[in-house]
Protein backbone atom coordinates (compact mmCIF):
# COMPACT_ATOMS: atom_id res chain seq x y z
CA UNK A 1 0.00 0.00 0.00
CA UNK A 2 2.81 2.28 1.03
CA UNK A 3 4.32 1.73 -2.13
CA UNK A 4 2.03 2.21 -4.48
CA UNK A 5 0.74 5.68 -2.58
CA UNK A 6 4.50 6.61 -2.83
CA UNK A 7 4.54 5.58 -6.88
CA UNK A 8 1.43 7.76 -7.22
CA UNK A 9 2.55 10.47 -5.63
CA UNK A 10 6.13 10.52 -7.57
CA UNK A 11 3.94 9.62 -11.16
CA UNK A 12 1.82 13.01 -9.94
CA UNK A 13 5.16 15.33 -9.37
CA UNK A 14 6.35 14.05 -12.29
CA UNK A 15 3.40 14.82 -14.61
CA UNK A 16 3.18 17.74 -12.36
CA UNK A 17 5.45 20.13 -14.55
CA UNK A 18 3.63 19.45 -18.20
CA UNK A 19 0.41 20.82 -16.37
CA UNK A 20 1.75 23.50 -14.10
CA UNK A 21 3.86 25.16 -16.95
CA UNK A 22 0.70 25.97 -19.76
CA UNK A 23 -2.06 27.71 -18.17
CA UNK A 24 -5.12 26.76 -18.32
CA UNK A 25 -7.67 29.44 -20.05
CA UNK A 26 -11.58 29.28 -20.17
CA UNK A 27 -13.02 30.31 -23.41
CA UNK A 28 -14.77 33.62 -22.60
CA UNK A 29 -17.94 32.77 -24.20
CA UNK A 30 -18.95 36.33 -24.88
CA UNK A 31 -15.45 37.28 -26.86
CA UNK A 32 -15.96 34.39 -28.92
CA UNK A 33 -16.93 33.85 -32.68
CA UNK A 34 -17.81 30.60 -34.54
CA UNK A 35 -18.04 31.70 -38.03
CA UNK A 36 -18.42 29.76 -41.49
CA UNK A 37 -18.25 30.51 -45.22
CA UNK A 38 -19.77 27.97 -47.62
CA UNK A 39 -20.01 28.54 -51.00
CA UNK A 40 -23.36 29.30 -53.08
CA UNK A 41 -23.94 28.06 -56.59
CA UNK A 42 -19.89 29.14 -56.99
CA UNK A 43 -20.65 32.55 -57.44
CA UNK A 44 -20.36 33.50 -53.55
CA UNK A 45 -20.41 32.71 -50.30
CA UNK A 46 -23.12 31.79 -47.45
CA UNK A 47 -21.43 33.11 -44.31
CA UNK A 48 -22.90 32.09 -41.10
CA UNK A 49 -21.89 31.19 -37.23
CA UNK A 50 -22.66 29.29 -34.62
CA UNK A 51 -24.09 30.99 -31.18
CA UNK A 52 -23.72 28.57 -29.08
CA UNK A 53 -20.25 26.89 -28.09
CA UNK A 54 -17.98 26.17 -24.99
CA UNK A 55 -14.57 25.46 -24.65
CA UNK A 56 -10.95 25.63 -22.67
CA UNK A 57 -7.09 25.72 -23.56
CA UNK A 58 -3.90 25.70 -22.22
CA UNK A 59 -1.13 27.52 -23.66
CA UNK A 60 1.90 28.87 -22.84
CA UNK A 61 4.52 30.60 -24.89
CA UNK A 62 7.70 29.35 -23.64
CA UNK A 63 6.71 25.68 -23.81
CA UNK A 64 3.48 25.82 -27.13
CA UNK A 65 4.20 21.67 -27.71
CA UNK A 66 2.61 21.52 -24.01
CA UNK A 67 -0.60 23.65 -24.83
CA UNK A 68 -4.31 21.64 -25.79
CA UNK A 69 -7.89 22.90 -27.45
CA UNK A 70 -11.20 21.38 -26.23
CA UNK A 71 -14.03 22.93 -27.93
CA UNK A 72 -17.63 22.18 -28.65
CA UNK A 73 -20.06 23.43 -30.59
CA UNK A 74 -24.04 23.03 -30.16
CA UNK A 75 -24.91 22.76 -34.12
CA UNK A 76 -28.37 23.82 -33.56
CA UNK A 77 -27.32 27.28 -33.01
CA UNK A 78 -26.82 27.84 -36.97
CA UNK A 79 -27.55 31.37 -37.61
CA UNK A 80 -26.92 32.34 -41.11
CA UNK A 81 -29.59 35.53 -40.74
CA UNK A 82 -32.22 33.44 -42.19
CA UNK A 83 -34.73 31.12 -40.61
CA UNK A 84 -35.72 29.38 -43.29
CA UNK A 85 -32.20 28.60 -44.50
CA UNK A 86 -30.92 28.09 -40.71
CA UNK A 87 -33.51 25.19 -40.75
CA UNK A 88 -32.80 23.46 -44.23
CA UNK A 89 -29.43 23.58 -43.05
CA UNK A 90 -29.49 22.14 -39.71
CA UNK A 91 -32.00 19.79 -41.27
CA UNK A 92 -31.71 16.09 -42.04
CA UNK A 93 -30.14 16.73 -45.56
CA UNK A 94 -27.65 18.26 -44.26
CA UNK A 95 -26.27 18.78 -40.53
CA UNK A 96 -28.99 17.02 -38.99
CA UNK A 97 -28.95 19.15 -36.00
CA UNK A 98 -31.63 16.80 -33.99
CA UNK A 99 -29.18 13.33 -34.06
CA UNK A 100 -25.86 14.97 -33.89
CA UNK A 101 -26.27 18.02 -31.98
CA UNK A 102 -22.84 18.78 -30.72
CA UNK A 103 -19.52 19.27 -33.01
CA UNK A 104 -16.34 19.05 -31.36
CA UNK A 105 -12.49 19.60 -31.85
CA UNK A 106 -9.83 18.12 -28.99
CA UNK A 107 -6.78 18.95 -30.23
CA UNK A 108 -3.60 15.81 -30.34
CA UNK A 109 -0.80 18.12 -31.25
CA UNK A 110 0.04 22.06 -31.02
CA UNK A 111 3.39 23.15 -32.41
CA UNK A 112 4.73 26.24 -33.49
CA UNK A 113 5.64 27.72 -36.84
CA UNK A 114 9.01 29.85 -37.93
CA UNK A 115 6.64 32.37 -38.21
CA UNK A 116 5.36 32.24 -34.73
CA UNK A 117 1.85 30.80 -35.96
CA UNK A 118 0.59 27.72 -34.50
CA UNK A 119 -0.59 23.99 -36.42
CA UNK A 120 -3.13 22.87 -34.16
CA UNK A 121 -3.82 19.49 -35.08
CA UNK A 122 -6.73 17.53 -33.59
CA UNK A 123 -9.80 15.53 -34.02
CA UNK A 124 -12.92 17.25 -35.09
CA UNK A 125 -16.61 15.38 -34.29
CA UNK A 126 -18.91 16.68 -37.28
CA UNK A 127 -22.08 14.95 -38.62
CA UNK A 128 -21.19 11.71 -36.07
CA UNK A 129 -17.96 11.36 -37.84
CA UNK A 130 -14.47 11.99 -36.36
CA UNK A 131 -11.70 13.28 -38.42
CA UNK A 132 -8.14 14.72 -37.86
CA UNK A 133 -7.73 18.44 -39.43
CA UNK A 134 -5.06 20.91 -38.89
CA UNK A 135 -6.15 24.13 -37.96
CA UNK A 136 -4.02 27.44 -38.78
CA UNK A 137 -3.63 29.48 -35.62
CA UNK A 138 -2.19 32.61 -34.25
CA UNK A 139 -2.24 34.07 -30.87
CA UNK A 140 -3.43 37.60 -31.44
CA UNK A 141 -2.49 38.44 -28.14
CA UNK A 142 -2.26 38.14 -24.46
CA UNK A 143 -2.58 40.31 -21.16
CA UNK A 144 -3.94 41.56 -18.50
CA UNK A 145 -7.88 42.99 -18.61
CA UNK A 146 -8.94 45.75 -16.62
CA UNK A 147 -11.12 43.95 -14.84
CA UNK A 148 -8.65 41.71 -13.12
CA UNK A 149 -8.49 38.69 -15.34
CA UNK A 150 -5.67 37.37 -16.91
CA UNK A 151 -6.84 36.84 -20.64
CA UNK A 152 -4.87 35.24 -24.29
CA UNK A 153 -7.11 35.13 -27.65
CA UNK A 154 -6.40 32.78 -30.15
CA UNK A 155 -7.63 33.07 -34.04
CA UNK A 156 -7.77 29.84 -36.25
CA UNK A 157 -8.85 29.30 -39.55
CA UNK A 158 -9.66 25.47 -41.26
CA UNK A 159 -11.12 24.00 -44.07
CA UNK A 160 -13.87 20.95 -43.66
CA UNK A 161 -14.49 18.97 -46.41
CA UNK A 162 -17.99 18.31 -45.62
CA UNK A 163 -18.14 14.70 -47.85
CA UNK A 164 -15.49 13.85 -45.48
CA UNK A 165 -17.93 14.07 -42.47
CA UNK A 166 -20.47 12.18 -44.85
CA UNK A 167 -22.56 14.57 -45.36
CA UNK A 168 -24.29 15.01 -49.30
CA UNK A 169 -22.70 17.90 -51.11
CA UNK A 170 -23.52 19.36 -53.93
CA UNK A 171 -22.49 21.65 -57.07
CA UNK A 172 -19.61 24.27 -55.87
CA UNK A 173 -21.07 23.86 -51.66
CA UNK A 174 -18.10 20.96 -51.05
CA UNK A 175 -16.72 22.46 -47.83
CA UNK A 176 -16.80 24.95 -45.15
CA UNK A 177 -14.19 27.01 -44.16
CA UNK A 178 -14.23 27.88 -40.53
CA UNK A 179 -12.64 30.94 -38.62
CA UNK A 180 -13.19 30.73 -35.24
CA UNK A 181 -12.05 33.71 -32.55
CA UNK A 182 -11.74 33.46 -29.11
CA UNK A 183 -10.62 34.79 -25.62
CA UNK A 184 -9.75 32.83 -22.86
CA UNK A 185 -9.95 33.98 -19.16
CA UNK A 186 -7.04 32.25 -16.88
CA UNK A 187 -8.20 30.25 -14.32
CA UNK B 1 -82.79 23.83 -42.69
CA UNK B 2 -82.60 21.38 -45.45
CA UNK B 3 -78.92 22.52 -46.89
CA UNK B 4 -75.52 24.69 -45.77
CA UNK B 5 -76.44 28.32 -47.51
CA UNK B 6 -74.25 28.89 -50.47
CA UNK B 7 -71.70 31.51 -49.14
CA UNK B 8 -70.98 28.52 -46.44
CA UNK B 9 -70.98 25.66 -49.20
CA UNK B 10 -68.48 28.11 -51.21
CA UNK B 11 -65.82 28.59 -48.02
CA UNK B 12 -66.09 24.98 -47.31
CA UNK B 13 -65.46 23.18 -50.86
CA UNK B 14 -62.32 25.65 -51.47
CA UNK B 15 -61.39 25.15 -47.32
CA UNK B 16 -61.26 21.38 -48.96
CA UNK B 17 -59.45 21.53 -52.06
CA UNK B 18 -56.69 24.81 -50.33
CA UNK B 19 -56.43 22.32 -47.69
CA UNK B 20 -55.61 19.02 -49.84
CA UNK B 21 -53.42 21.23 -51.58
CA UNK B 22 -51.43 22.72 -49.21
CA UNK B 23 -50.67 19.26 -48.00
CA UNK B 24 -49.77 18.15 -51.56
CA UNK B 25 -47.82 21.14 -51.89
CA UNK B 26 -46.19 21.09 -48.73
CA UNK B 27 -45.08 17.43 -48.75
CA UNK B 28 -43.43 17.56 -51.86
CA UNK B 29 -41.98 20.59 -51.77
CA UNK B 30 -40.00 19.72 -48.47
CA UNK B 31 -38.04 16.77 -50.76
CA UNK B 32 -37.42 19.59 -53.45
CA UNK B 33 -33.61 19.82 -54.63
CA UNK B 34 -32.17 23.37 -54.03
CA UNK B 35 -31.11 22.87 -57.33
CA UNK B 36 -35.10 22.36 -58.35
CA UNK B 37 -36.40 24.98 -60.48
CA UNK B 38 -39.31 24.79 -58.27
CA UNK B 39 -36.91 25.00 -54.97
CA UNK B 40 -38.21 29.09 -54.37
CA UNK B 41 -41.51 29.49 -56.47
CA UNK B 42 -43.15 26.65 -54.89
CA UNK B 43 -42.74 27.62 -51.00
CA UNK B 44 -43.55 31.61 -51.77
CA UNK B 45 -46.92 29.90 -53.30
CA UNK B 46 -47.48 27.61 -50.04
CA UNK B 47 -47.06 30.41 -47.70
CA UNK B 48 -48.98 32.76 -50.05
CA UNK B 49 -51.85 30.86 -50.78
CA UNK B 50 -51.77 29.75 -46.92
CA UNK B 51 -51.88 33.33 -45.52
CA UNK B 52 -54.83 34.04 -48.20
CA UNK B 53 -56.69 31.00 -46.59
CA UNK B 54 -56.51 32.68 -43.21
CA UNK B 55 -58.09 35.54 -44.48
CA UNK B 56 -60.74 33.28 -46.26
CA UNK B 57 -60.59 30.77 -42.60
CA UNK B 58 -61.44 34.54 -40.85
CA UNK B 59 -64.67 35.58 -43.13
CA UNK B 60 -65.58 31.74 -43.05
CA UNK B 61 -66.04 31.92 -39.48
CA UNK B 62 -67.94 35.29 -39.34
CA UNK B 63 -70.04 34.14 -41.37
CA UNK B 64 -70.68 30.97 -39.68
CA UNK B 65 -71.59 33.26 -36.49
CA UNK B 66 -74.36 35.54 -38.40
CA UNK B 67 -75.46 33.02 -40.78
CA UNK B 68 -77.62 29.75 -39.49
CA UNK B 69 -76.52 26.62 -40.11
CA UNK B 70 -78.40 23.40 -40.63
CA UNK B 71 -78.60 20.40 -37.92
CA UNK B 72 -76.29 17.31 -37.82
CA UNK B 73 -77.46 14.26 -38.56
CA UNK B 74 -77.04 10.70 -36.95
CA UNK B 75 -76.91 9.15 -33.70
CA UNK B 76 -76.15 10.86 -30.45
CA UNK B 77 -72.43 9.58 -30.30
CA UNK B 78 -72.41 10.25 -34.41
CA UNK B 79 -73.61 13.98 -33.48
CA UNK B 80 -71.18 14.41 -30.89
CA UNK B 81 -67.99 12.57 -32.89
CA UNK B 82 -68.75 15.40 -36.10
CA UNK B 83 -68.61 18.45 -33.71
CA UNK B 84 -65.47 17.24 -32.05
CA UNK B 85 -64.40 16.74 -35.39
CA UNK B 86 -65.20 19.98 -36.94
CA UNK B 87 -63.79 21.94 -33.71
CA UNK B 88 -60.56 20.07 -33.90
CA UNK B 89 -60.19 20.67 -37.71
CA UNK B 90 -60.55 24.16 -36.64
CA UNK B 91 -58.13 24.09 -34.17
CA UNK B 92 -55.27 21.95 -36.30
CA UNK B 93 -56.43 24.73 -38.87
CA UNK B 94 -55.03 27.63 -36.18
CA UNK B 95 -52.10 25.85 -35.40
CA UNK B 96 -51.30 25.09 -39.33
CA UNK B 97 -51.58 28.99 -39.65
CA UNK B 98 -49.40 30.19 -36.30
CA UNK B 99 -47.09 27.48 -36.74
CA UNK B 100 -46.18 28.01 -40.78
CA UNK B 101 -46.15 31.68 -39.94
CA UNK B 102 -43.41 31.42 -36.86
CA UNK B 103 -41.16 29.09 -39.21
CA UNK B 104 -40.67 31.76 -42.16
CA UNK B 105 -41.06 34.96 -39.48
CA UNK B 106 -38.28 33.41 -36.93
CA UNK B 107 -35.25 36.03 -38.11
CA UNK B 108 -37.82 38.86 -38.06
CA UNK B 109 -38.75 38.61 -41.68
CA UNK B 110 -41.94 38.69 -43.21
CA UNK B 111 -43.94 36.90 -45.90
CA UNK B 112 -44.42 38.36 -49.09
CA UNK B 113 -48.15 37.11 -50.38
CA UNK B 114 -47.58 36.42 -54.13
CA UNK B 115 -45.83 39.74 -54.84
CA UNK B 116 -48.74 41.71 -53.60
CA UNK B 117 -47.99 42.29 -50.42
CA UNK B 118 -45.55 41.42 -47.26
CA UNK B 119 -47.31 40.53 -43.82
CA UNK B 120 -44.77 41.35 -41.44
CA UNK B 121 -42.57 38.88 -39.21
CA UNK B 122 -42.77 39.41 -35.47
CA UNK B 123 -39.26 37.68 -34.60
CA UNK B 124 -38.60 34.70 -32.57
CA UNK B 125 -40.19 33.98 -28.97
CA UNK B 126 -38.37 30.58 -28.64
CA UNK B 127 -35.42 28.89 -29.30
CA UNK B 128 -34.45 27.31 -32.66
CA UNK B 129 -38.24 28.43 -33.55
CA UNK B 130 -38.36 27.87 -37.23
CA UNK B 131 -37.06 24.14 -36.21
CA UNK B 132 -40.06 23.77 -33.56
CA UNK B 133 -42.55 25.53 -35.60
CA UNK B 134 -41.36 23.55 -38.40
CA UNK B 135 -42.20 20.19 -36.37
CA UNK B 136 -45.48 21.39 -35.21
CA UNK B 137 -46.36 22.56 -38.78
CA UNK B 138 -45.41 19.10 -40.07
CA UNK B 139 -47.36 17.11 -37.63
CA UNK B 140 -50.39 18.80 -37.44
CA UNK B 141 -50.59 18.70 -41.60
CA UNK B 142 -51.02 14.61 -40.84
CA UNK B 143 -53.08 14.89 -38.27
CA UNK B 144 -55.92 17.72 -40.23
CA UNK B 145 -55.22 15.60 -43.79
CA UNK B 146 -56.04 11.96 -41.58
CA UNK B 147 -59.20 14.15 -39.94
CA UNK B 148 -60.28 15.36 -42.85
CA UNK B 149 -59.99 11.89 -45.00
CA UNK B 150 -62.38 10.50 -41.30
CA UNK B 151 -64.47 13.67 -42.34
CA UNK B 152 -65.43 12.66 -45.88
CA UNK B 153 -65.32 9.36 -45.16
CA UNK B 154 -67.80 9.85 -42.48
CA UNK B 155 -69.54 11.69 -44.90
CA UNK B 156 -69.79 8.94 -47.50
CA UNK B 157 -70.88 6.61 -44.90
CA UNK B 158 -74.27 8.70 -43.93
CA UNK B 159 -74.83 9.21 -47.68
CA UNK B 160 -74.32 5.47 -48.98
CA UNK B 161 -75.25 3.66 -45.49
CA UNK B 162 -77.53 5.72 -43.92
CA UNK B 163 -78.62 7.41 -46.97
CA UNK B 164 -79.57 10.83 -44.70
CA UNK B 165 -79.08 14.21 -45.99
CA UNK B 166 -75.41 15.02 -44.61
CA UNK B 167 -73.78 15.07 -47.60
CA UNK B 168 -76.46 16.28 -49.81
CA UNK B 169 -76.75 19.60 -47.80
CA UNK B 170 -73.30 20.65 -48.22
CA UNK B 171 -73.66 20.14 -52.28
Amino acid sequence: MKKVLIASALSAVMALPVSAIAADYKIDTTHAFVNFKVSHLGYSFIQGRFNKFEGNFSYDKADVAASSITFEVDTTSLDSNHAERDKHLKGSKYIGADKYSTATFVSTSIAEKADGGLTVTGDMTFHGVTKPIVVDAKLVGEGDDPWGNYRAGLEGTTRLELAEFGMDVKGASTYADLDIVFEGIRQ
Amino acid sequence: MKKYNTPARLFHWASAIIVVGLFAAGYWMVDLSYYSEWYQTAPHWHKSVGLCFVVLTLARFIWKLISNTPAIEGSEVEKKAAKGAHHLVYLLLLIMFLSGYLISTADGRGIEVFNWFTVPGLGSFVENQEDLAGQIHEYAAYILIGLSSLHALAALKHHFINKDNTLKKML
